[in-house]
């Protein structure tokens, strides 16, 4: 593993993708950085590659080529089952909607990523009492943590759930696909609020994605999908 | 500790369709021990039908038949054993004691035999247990009948009751001229002995006096009386049953009997052939477990199926999994772990089952069938059966776990539905 930019949280270089299986689309990203700690709000349509361009970086997929680096750690060249472990150690990932296991309890949704990663895990000792100061610091009621499955809690409460198992043992890397899209506008306001709130506690960088501009003046920085990616799209075969 | 307490949430938010699968997987578990139990407590009732004889003698045919015959009541002698034969072995030295048989005549669907009262003391069944008198006792008049206890229930024979022997056994001609009188009533044993009216040696002669070549003499009426006052000697029986002073004797008897110059004569050690008569049975028996098997491996196909169905509605849940770090192979170890943990339950289940259907099927079965079925715990060939459900439920589960771990490949993080 060679380390690169120490200063880098997310770094991808002359990274090139493409579906094997499916004849969809491929995708290059020549150069996106984001810094420790920065907020970065990644604007897209749907059909913009943006959810491939995130599995790329979760680790999920691999790329063809090119390097990705998550906390200054190349991911590219690392087995699969390495790169999972890698995943559940540094990157805490919300997504739009349906975000928890429907049938386990709230809590054992917030643990589930220390079962996967063992310094997160050493990070925070009692994972209980870690897991309520995250829910309370993110508003949600003791009563909701007590609900014997998530699918009983509301779409708000599932969501602050999800951002308390993205951020329990402060993993350095938070990835947010559109987590206020289910929310109304003063329920979003909110949320982010909470979510800046505790990235910053946690001491992670934000990757958030939306196609709504109107959350830009919140980031301290957004960037365009199609500025930094370049679609190709295979001829249909 | 946490992926097995979501493995049982997750099973446990589908109730539904894994409780039925569950119960299917239980029921097949249960008809599988309980073929097994029958099946034990089958050949040990066989095998408990005589005990502590040494030998049965009759005359030659194949030691199966003789054993059917003499013991099962079942089938016909080819021959019989002339009295002078039958009084040369039983004065010889090495002979403890000797009860002939003679066998025949029927009393509607039930055989009769013809013995001496010694046949109370020495026929012993289930390990050496005696037969034992529910109402009245061993006959001491010559139409002195005792019957079994399936004949009293099935004909509603109390003590005293007459009872008419007919001459062969699908025959309609009666032996209307000498009715018995029923003297006693045995207790019930679970062996043909239930289903068998035992008269003395002399009654079977007394019957056939009028009676030449196999047909009844016309016009020739002896009284009950008259006969009394004659001397009846049997001309010949169908088989005797051989007590020896000492075991070691038994092969020497044994073999001077199957050599006997006089007469074609066959002596068989009934434990050995009642081995080679289950050996006969033994393919009935392994095609109900086989049968019994292919239900265990349908309900685990049903469980497979179940799992696969229920694969594509559960790939957000996968995706999830893989989002917070689960690698594919552990997605896959759930799903079996899913699987065992149904097939389990299931096998508890079924063995609960078994053994409250034991429980309660248990004295009928006994009454019905003369099949005694003990309560006792799982044998470690029945708890093989049980962890080799479990397993086959591994491997079984093993098809959809691999399913689901290239889903889980192919659609990473994007959540589907």
């Amino acid at each position: 593993m060679t380390v690169t930019d120490k200063q880098c949280a997310l770094n991808l270089d002359q990274v090139e993708f493409d579906w094997a299986a499916r004849d969809a689309f491929g995708l290059t990203v020549p150069d996106f950085r984001i810094a420790k700690g920065e907020r970065v709000l990644l604007l897209g349509e749907s059909g913009s590659g943006k959810s491939t361009l995130l599995s790329l970086i979760c680790g999920i997929n691999a790329a063809q080529s090119g390097s990705i680096c998550v906390d200054g750690t190349e991911m590219t060249s690392m087995r699969s089952a390495v790169r999972d472990r890698f995943r559940a150690e540094k990157i805490g990932i919300v997504f739009q909607q349906f975000n928890l296991l429907p049938y386990a309890s709230p809590m054992d949704n917030i643990l589930l990523p220390l079962r996967f990663a063992p310094e997160r895990r050493a990070r925070v000792r009692d994972g209980h009492s870690a897991a309520l100061a995250l829910t309370d610091a993110l508003g949600l009621a003791r009563d909701a943590m007590v609900s014997s499955t998530a699918a009983r809690l509301s779409v708000g409460q599932q969501q602050r759930v999800a951002v308390a198992r993205a951020l329990i043992g402060a993993p350095s890397l938070i990835i947010a696909d559109e987590p206020t899209s289910a929310l109304d506008a003063g329920s979003q306001a909110i949320f982010l609020d909470l979510l800046f709130a505790q990235c910053t506690a946690a001491g992670s960088t934000l990757l958030m994605v939306s196609h709504d501009e109107r959350l830009v003046p919140r980031f301290d920085r957004s960037v365009r999908m199609e500025e930094i990616a370049i679609l190709s799209h295979k001829a249909a075969a | 500790m946490i992926l097995l307490r979501l493995a049982l949430r997750s099973l446990i938010a589908r109730h539904l369709t894994v409780g039925l699968t569950i119960f299917a997987v239980a029921l097949s578990v249960a008809l599988f021990l309980g073929v097994e139990k029958v099946r034990t407590g089958a050949k040990a009732s066989f095998g408990d039908t005589i005990s502590d004889t040494d030998l049965i003698v009759g005359a030659r045919s194949g030691s199966v038949q003789l054993l059917l015959y003499s013991v099962f009541r079942i089938g016909n002698a080819t021959n019989n054993v002339s009295w002078e034969s039958y009084q040369e072995i039983a004065g010889r030295p090495e002979v403890d004691w000797i009860v002939p048989i003679s066998l025949g005549d029927s009393h509607r669907q039930f055989r009769v035999m013809g013995t001496t009262a010694e046949y109370f003391e020495r026929y012993k069944y289930r390990g050496g247990r005696a037969l034992e008198f529910y109402q009245g006792r061993a006959f001491d008049d010559l139409f002195d009948a005792v019957v079994g206890a399936d004949v009293a229930t099935t004909l509603g024979y109390s003590v005293d009751d007459p009872l008419v022997v007919a001459h062969g056994l699908a025959s309609f001609v009666s032996h209307d001229n000498q009715p018995f009188r029923v003297a006693g009533i045995l207790a019930k044993t679970g062996t043909p002995v239930d289903r068998t009216v035992i008269v003395s040696l002399e009654a079977i002669e007394a019957i056939h006096i009028d009676w030449q070549g196999g047909a009844q003499v016309p016009g020739q009426v002896t009284t009950p009386d008259e006969i009394r006052a004659m001397e009846l000697k049997p001309t010949a029986i169908t088989a005797a049953m051989i007590g020896v002073k000492s075991r070691l004797q038994i092969f020497a008897l044994q073999r001077s009997i199957n050599q006997y110059a006089q007469e074609p004569l066959l002596a068989v050690l009934p434990g050995v052939a009642l081995q080679e008569l289950w050996a006969t049975v033994g393919i009935a028996e392994t095609a109900l477990v086989g049968v019994s098997g292919m239900v265990v491996a349908t309900a685990l196909l049903g469980m497979a199926a179940m799992i696969l169905s229920g694969l594509n509605e559960r790939r957000r849940e996968m995706a999830i999994l893989r989002a917070v770090g689960a690698r594919p192979l552990t997605i896959m170890g759930l799903l079996m772990l899913e699987a065992v943990l149904m097939a389990a339950i299931a096998a508890l289940l079924g063995t609960a089952l078994l053994y409250t259907g034991l429980w309660a099927l248990r004295p009928y079965v006994d009454a019905a069938f003369g099949l005694y079925l003990p309560m006792e715990p799982l044998s470690s060939r029945e708890g093989l059966v049980v962890v080799g459900v479990i397993a086959a439920a591994a491997l079984t589960s093993f098809f959809p776990a691999i399913r689901a771990y290239r889903l889980s490949l192919s659609d990473g993080m994007t959540i589907r539905n």
